[in-house]
């Protein structure tokens, strides 16, 4: 018994501030999704009411909600493949014994990912600034005319793209280099004797056990990258013609610029479903392609 | 492939990578020490004529680059030193403490993980203004003072202090309390600078709530800063890069000192989960 009460004591700390400032406001939020909370309310809480599904249903016949939607599905479908990619291709290089300066690689593509995420991003601006950004300058170099970078709608999107694959790579590169270099040595050493080319041995050894390596980092990626805000609101404001507003941009001004907060909630919400239905769509796909693999072996 | 060849393919292309990361955190410190209007010239300079230190001065004298500067310090130590002893105490007591429910409670807990944070941040805003802690210190503090990442990572590691350790020592009758200062503590210092410095990079790097709850400038941390400064002074590229360097340099030469430490808790925190 006195145990007992040592342990809760131990996790009292933790658990108040947990409940209160994340449980607490969560469920307040699924609540909060179901009235008409605004500015009258926020000033008087009397004039509350509670609309139900309301919220849910305006938000399906909203375009914007519709089009930050798509920018976001198209900043995962896009930057998430490119992050992950750059990613196994940087682990690859650093895994290989014929790499020289490791340690010094390593620290220095990681680097972005420690960086604060708006300063960085204010430098991608300047870098793509139409008129005296680098960028530019580099590609008139080999002919091509300047490019509005952020002020295009067709490449302000591919812009943030290029910033997000630039900043994150860094992460799962560690993440895959750890599973690398947990292949067993001598599962090489065998191919090589039975005369197995180099990509045959990535194929065969390398990436299949790589797999849920890989898995982890893809769902911890997507579910990162629905949650795109910051890009957007220091490179293009939502703009340009919206063409960058994500659904959590979407939520920060339904909430905090015109005060609707049910309206926000409900927003917050929706994205809350569409990343857990997402994820838990991947891990099913994942978990059925290792008993298909399984089941050939 | 020829080895030699292969040995240069793979050595250049980690070059062009590792130059594609840097450089732009290069250039940034390079216009910083531009003189007003520089960088606004064709062909783009890449170095400054006159490296000078102007735009630091102008930062710190009429932005209140010092007052960010500080702000983010208090801030980020704060929710550091806090969500480091609420975090260790929890992580310990689901590692190595028996209580009921003990294993339902933390697979809730890693549950909740699933949760984005951004879904509690409206009713939190509402809550904070409720018992007047909006635009404060506090506000942008409170919610961070406990994690479930830090709680996973400080579990993962204290599991493997042995029971036999604990159990002589509240057989020769010391105090749990104790038992946690004297004998778990200095075992678990590893994950300790490991929880330190991922919480203090995260604090420093937020934006999303601080930029919330925080409606005055005088509280601003710097991303706030410079975020607004960015809508404001579209022209001064190099005073923005100024504010950049002043902003990320604290945290990358952080992580230089303690790389060892980030990168441990990174693997922890994903592979083994």
């Amino acid at each position: 018994m006195n145990r007992q009460r040592t342990a809760w004591l131990f996790l009292a700390p933790a658990l108040l501030v947990l409940g209160v400032f994340f449980i607490l406001p969560v469920f307040a939020a699924l609540g909060l999704s179901l009235t008409d909370y605004d500015l009258y309310a926020l000033a008087d809480i009397h004039n509350l009411r509670f609309v139900g599904l309301h919220n849910y249903w305006a938000l399906l016949h909203r375009p914007l909600f519709w089009s930050a939607l798509g920018n976001t599905l198209y900043f995962v479908a896009v930057g998430v493949p490119l992050s992950i990619a750059a990613s196994l291709l940087a682990a690859l290089l650093l895994n290989s014994p014929l790499a020289r300066l490791r340690p010094l690689f390593r620290t220095v593509l990681f680097a972005p990912v420690v960086t604060t995420v708006v300063a960085v991003a204010v430098i991608w601006r300047y870098l793509f600034n139409t008129k005296y950004g680098l960028v530019n300058y580099a590609l008139a170099a080999i002919g091509v005319h300047p490019v509005d970078w952020l002020g295009d709608p067709h490449w302000a999107m591919p812009t943030i793209i290029a910033f997000a694959v630039w900043k994150n790579f860094g992460y799962n590169m560690i993440i895959i280099l750890a599973g690398l270099q947990a292949v067993p040595p001598d599962l090489y050493e065998a191919a090589r004797i039975d005369g197995a080319s180099a990509p045959r041995q990535f194929w065969h050894i390398t990436l299949p056990l790589l797999g849920p390596t890989m898995m982890l980092v893809v769902i911890l990626t997507v579910a990162g990258y629905f949650q795109l805000f910051a890009e957007p609101y220091v490179m293009t404001e939502g703009g340009p013609l919206q063409s960058t507003v994500s659904v959590l941009y979407l939520m920060y001004e339904d909430g905090f610029k015109w005060w609707n907060l049910g309206t926000a909630s409900a927003v917050a919400f929706t994205l809350f479903l569409i990343i857990f239905a997402v994820t838990t769509l991947l891990l099913r796909l994942a978990r059925r392609g290792e008993y298909r693999a399984g089941g050939r072996t | 492939m020829n080895p030699r060849l292969a040995k240069v393919l793979v050595n250049a292309s980690l070059s062009a990578l590792a130059a594609a990361a840097l450089l732009p955190l290069l250039w940034m410190l390079s216009v910083s020490l531009m003189a007003p209007g520089e960088a606004s010239s064709l062909p783009p300079p890449l170095l400054p004529a006159h490296a000078t230190l102007h735009n630091y001065r102008e930062l710190f004298a009429h932005a209140g680059m010092g007052r960010y500067l500080l702000n983010s310090l208090l801030i980020a130590g704060a929710i550091t030193v806090l969500a480091l002893a609420s975090n260790l105490m929890a992580g310990y007591a689901f590692a190595k403490l028996r209580f009921a429910g003990r294993e339902r409670l933390f697979q809730a807990l890693i549950g909740a993980l699933v949760i984005p944070a951004q879904v509690a941040m409206l009713p939190l805003f509402l809550l904070l203004k409720t018992i007047g802690l909006v635009n404060s210190y506090a506000g942008v503090i409170v919610p961070g003072m406990a994690t479930i990442f830090g709680i996973y990572l400080v579990r993962q590691y204290a599991r493997d202090v042995p029971d036999e350790l604990l159990e002589a020592a509240r057989i020769d009758g010391a105090s749990e309390l104790r038992i946690f200062g004297q004998i778990v503590l200095p075992l678990l210092k590893p994950i300790m600078v490991t929880l330190a410095i991922f919480t203090f990079l995260a604090a420093w790097n937020d934006f999303m709530w601080p930029l919330i709850v925080l409606t005055g400038q005088e509280h601003y941390t710097l991303p706030l800063a410079l975020a607004s400064l960015a809508r404001d002074h579209v022209q001064d590229s190099e005073l923005m890069m100024a504010g950049s360097v002043v902003t990320v340099l604290p945290v990358l030469l952080l992580f230089l000192a303690l790389q060892r430490y980030y990168l441990q808790g990174l693997l922890l925190g994903s592979v083994k989960g």
